[in-house]
């Protein structure tokens, strides 16, 4: 083997020439021969009877295809963890963005105006929208309790503490929906008819969900149904799950009408009708010994699911994994639930539930601290988990981690004791208030406990007789660098310069299922599947003599022709093994929730205008391990990325909600941080090599949404006092806390 | 009833226009987005719908020199126009240049590519188009010039960091940056 060439490099973005010139093919870009275009019909109330759907004149009905739940082939289901969700309303809705009616016509405008012809009468029922009415039962929306999944996770026994610690802290925290705001809206387009079955085109992240929701939705055998990715415009979790939706109803109407159907979602649409990050509410009690140690966490956490169950178990299993942060604390209780509102489905965005809870903990932390009388960082280095020691589901940290050498670089980078002195100083006689704050925080990579073994990934590598590679993985690439970082790590382990790689389109009918692509796994699960598959390709074309030591390209196109003159087609098809020693038993949820975690600590530098209540982000300081860095360019823009986010997340991105429905679905109303808005983000790494991820790589993709928002609320309150316990912290939100300040 | 201000109303008209150098004439509804126009009738997809209110960038043109979001401007302001596209953007002989792709990237292109100035892409070509206008006028910006010059291009991937990086590239890479057409 050559000296690692291309791990570590910054080699630039496979597709990228196609997207700097605009010749990637998004599926807006894509058209078919008398094809027609989509609408959605919604529920014009948040919980009812469907009484009578009409259909106003003056729209040439008979030129159009209609489809509601009887043209269902198969059954009335988008099927992901439990069938509770219908593809299309049929006697009742549950949220006032329920799909009821479709439309399909070849003129997009008047298929528009058709939309808002159509006329449904519902009976309606009471609704509720708040995780407060949803925990307290005012109304039963789903099933007996409301609850759609609820965890225990206890170690040690919080209870005989309360009574002897010198300190007990209790504070109770919020944080909003957030919408994804790719800048592709979702679009899907569908040719099908009962001969040769449902295909499929679309902006997605998980091409086999869509595959298992399509199946279910037509009754049709696996290989009846085709499922591929058109390049796409950002994910972040947003994709997920909904696009098996979309694919659902844009299948159905060229079902029905037998022609390519388009569907592509306006903003507004996309905004209010798809998923968003799930609103939380975390309760905290902490005891803590007079030494700064903790003795005890008890943490309750609520996140409202909207009115499905879809993700919201495992986003809830995330979180509540992730609340009790880095740190070791003999006794830990987690109480966790997500409950029923009338409110669309929310859903995955990256962090997972995570965001919520760590938000809730860091914040929390900086007012244990100032209880405690000691700082902020002292706090939690008396308490940072070291190797050998146990997190809150029992899993004993096997790798090296070194918190407090993390939280050194990160002060020292952002000069954080300097700048808080002088803040201290300068601030009493300025309007314009600064303060510094950071968050300290873990991320685990993979799906949680048993949840790879069950996923059971594959992805495959080929080789041509030229002496081409080609990898085949249900893995997307959505802007986050999968392509890349896939050939990278094939090119590396076959000795190849990358030009010889070929990312094969995530397309069922050519790719494996390597699981979706989510949850920061495709890099460390898939990724070394990919390496593993190489290496066997390779071993190979040793084994059989033509390949030797020392070989370049061409020897290797030599060999492949030799191999597969004699032996015929040379690929490697490699399955996820999991590792034998990693345990979790979902009983009692305990055990070894993640393969690996990735570690930091954020720090953020704020400005506020105590005059209009106006927060800036001044200064960013991101350090990271996370294993062995693949593309150091990539890598740094997903934590910039994930940081601006993070902003977002923190201060503008505020949904406001009217029984149930999202009112403010425009870019123009809900505000995403633009180029004016973010600080320096300065981004720094540590590598200590994980060795079960391909080179040495572990997960990064969802580390960043973490640890922002709560590093600049302990900023904002280090810079103004204010107990900044809900985000996002708007002007509005602000005033109120500053009022409460002075009073 | 059907709502007359749609673009599917009334009668089409003919524009004689000029886009990315060449002559052309388009056959649209005189109120029909310019956006839709480019994409659908002039088959220049590259230019992309990000929130059709003229907010995220992602379908900014050049439009007689000026950048415009296309998806605010009518088809008829068209008649005449010099346009020009993300497509009109890479240009040269690709035999000469040697790359087997095709053509030579402009100056912003290539630092988009080195530097990570593209994720998912879709705000790309109307970042690109920003920053090549804005480097047409201010060869050579300050880095809050550049921050003002790209404000109205939205990006959900990149947290902005990397494309400033790539516009502060490309004007060292370069004495003579891409001229807007006049």
């Amino acid at each position: 083997m050559p000296d690692p060439r291309l791990i570590g490099t910054s080699v630039p973005r496979k597709e990228g020439r196609e997207k700097v010139t605009g010749r990637a093919t998004y599926v807006d870009d894509l058209s078919f021969p008398d094809m027609l275009y989509g609408v959605t019909v919604r529920s014009p109330a948040p919980r009812g009877r469907i009484v009578k759907i009409g259909f106003e004149p003056g729209i040439p009905w008979e030129e159009f295809t209609i489809v509601t739940a009887e043209d269902i082939p198969g059954t009335n289901t988008i099927a992901l963890l439990i069938e509770d969700q219908p593809c299309l309303a049929a006697e009742f809705v549950n949220h006032p963005e329920e799909a009821v009616v479709l439309l399909a016509h070849p003129d997009k405008y008047l298929v528009e105006e058709a939309r808002r012809a159509v006329r449904i009468d519902i009976e309606r029922l009471p609704a509720i929208f708040t995780i407060e009415d949803s925990v307290t039962r005012k109304e039963i929306i789903w099933g007996e309790d409301n609850i759609f999944k609820s965890f225990l996770v206890e170690k040690g026994d919080v209870e005989p503490v309360w009574a002897s610690a010198a300190f007990i802290v209790e504070g109770e925290y919020e944080t909003g929906a957030q919408e994804q705001l790719y800048i592709e809206p979702q679009g899907m387009i569908a040719k099908a008819n009962p001969t040769q079955g449902v295909t499929v085109w679309g902006s997605l992240q998980c091409p086999y969900y869509v595959h298992k929701a399509l199946v279910r939705l037509f009754g049709l055998p696996k290989d009846r149904i085709r499922v591929v990715q058109t390049e796409t415009g950002g994910g972040f979790g947003g994709k997920e799950e909904y696009p098996s939706m979309l694919a659902g109803h844009a299948a159905l109407l060229a079902w029905k009408s037998g022609q390519p159907v388009k569907m592509i979602y306006d903003r507004a649409e996309d905004m209010v009708a798809t998923t968003k990050r799930h609103p939380s509410r975390t309760r905290h009690r902490t005891a803590v010994a007079r030494d700064g140690k903790f003795l005890a966490m008890d943490i309750d956490f609520t996140i409202d699911g909207g009115a499905y169950e879809t993700l919201s178990p495992v986003v809830l299993s995330r979180g509540t994994i992730h609340a009790a942060g880095p740190y070791n604390c003999p006794n830990v209780r987690v109480r966790s639930r997500a409950v029923a509102t009338n409110m669309p489905p929310h859903g995955a965005f990256r962090g997972f539930g995570a965001p919520q809870s760590v938000f809730a903990l860091e914040r929390h932390l900086d007012r244990v601290a100032q209880v405690v009388g000691i700082s902020p960082e002292e706090l939690r280095r008396r308490n940072f988990i070291q190797k050998g020691q146990t997190l809150a589901v029992h899993q004993v940290i096997r790798e090296t981690v070194d918190m407090g050498h993390l939280l050194d670089r990160a002060l020292e980078r952002s000069d954080y004791h300097a700048k808080r002195k002088r803040f201290e100083e300068e601030n009493p006689s300025n309007a314009i208030k600064r303060g510094i704050g950071f968050a300290a925080f873990l991320h685990g990579a993979g799906f949680t406990g048993s949840g790879e073994e069950y996923l059971a990934s594959e992805a495959a590598l080929e080789v041509t007789a030229e002496g081409r590679v080609r990898v085949f993985a249900g893995s997307t690439e959505m802007g986050q660098g999968t392509n890349t970082v896939f050939a990278q790590i094939a090119a590396e382990a076959l000795g190849l310069e990358i030009e010889r790689i070929e990312i094969m389109q995530p397309d069922t009918a050519m790719v494996p299922n390597s699981g979706p692509t989510v949850a920061s796994r495709t890099t460390m699960i898939v990724g070394k599947l990919v390496e593993s598959a190489a290496r066997s390709v390779r071993k190979s074309l040793f084994d059989a003599g033509f390949l030797r030591p020392g070989y370049n390209d061409g020897d290797f196109a030599n060999a492949c022709q030799q191999y597969i003159a004699k032996f015929g087609p040379l690929q490697s098809l490699i399955k996820y093994e999991h590792p034998t020693d990693l345990h979790w038993d979902d009983a009692t949820y305990r055990g070894d929730a993640y393969g690996a975690y990735a570690w930091a600590i954020y720090v953020a530098e704020v400005s506020v205008d105590t005059r209009t209540a106006e927060v800036r982000v001044e200064d960013f300081v991101a350090v990271q391990e996370v294993g062995k860095v693949i593309n150091p360019v990539l890598a740094a823009g997903q934590i910039e990325g994930g940081v601006a986010q993070g902003i977002g997340f923190a201060l503008y991105e505020n949904v406001v909600w009217q029984e149930g429905r999202m009112s403010n679905g425009q870019m123009t109303n809900y505000i995403m941080p633009t180029a004016m808005d973010v600080p320096p983000i300065r981004v720094f790494f540590e590598e200590i090599p994980y060795a079960r991820g391909p080179a040495g790589a572990k997960g990064i993709g969802e580390l960043p949404l973490d640890g922002t928002a709560p590093a600049i609320a302990n900023a904002i309150a280090n810079a103004t006092g204010a107990d900044i316990a809900r985000i996002p912290v708007t002007p509005e939100v602000l005033l109120e806390m500053l009022e409460s300040v002075h009073a | 009833m059907p709502d007359s201000s749609r673009p599917g109303q009334g009668r089409k008209i003919f524009l004689d226009c000029e886009i990315n150098g060449r002559a052309l004439t388009l056959e649209a509804y005189p109120m029909a987005r310019l956006l839709d126009v480019l994409r659908e009738q002039a088959g220049l997809t590259g230019t992309k719908e990000g929130c059709g209110e003229g907010e995220c960038g992602a379908c900014a043109v050049e439009f007689n020199g000026l950048l415009v979001n296309s998806c605010l401007v009518p088809a008829l302001q068209a008649a005449s126009a010099k346009i020009r596209t993300i497509e009109g953007i890479a240009g040269g002989n690709p035999l000469q240049h040697g790359h087997p792709l095709g053509e030579r990237l402009d100056a912003v292109q290539q630092a988009f590519l080195a530097h990570g100035g593209a994720q998912c892409g879709i705000c790309t070509p109307g970042m690109i188009l920003a920053a090549v206008n804005l480097l047409a006028r201010n060869p050579h910006p300050s880095e809050s010039e550049i921050r003002e010059g790209l404000a109205g291009n939205l990006c959900r991937c990149t947290g902005y960091t990397k494309i400033f990086e790539s516009v502060l590239a490309a004007c060292r890479t370069t004495e003579f940056p891409s001229e807007p057409q006049r």
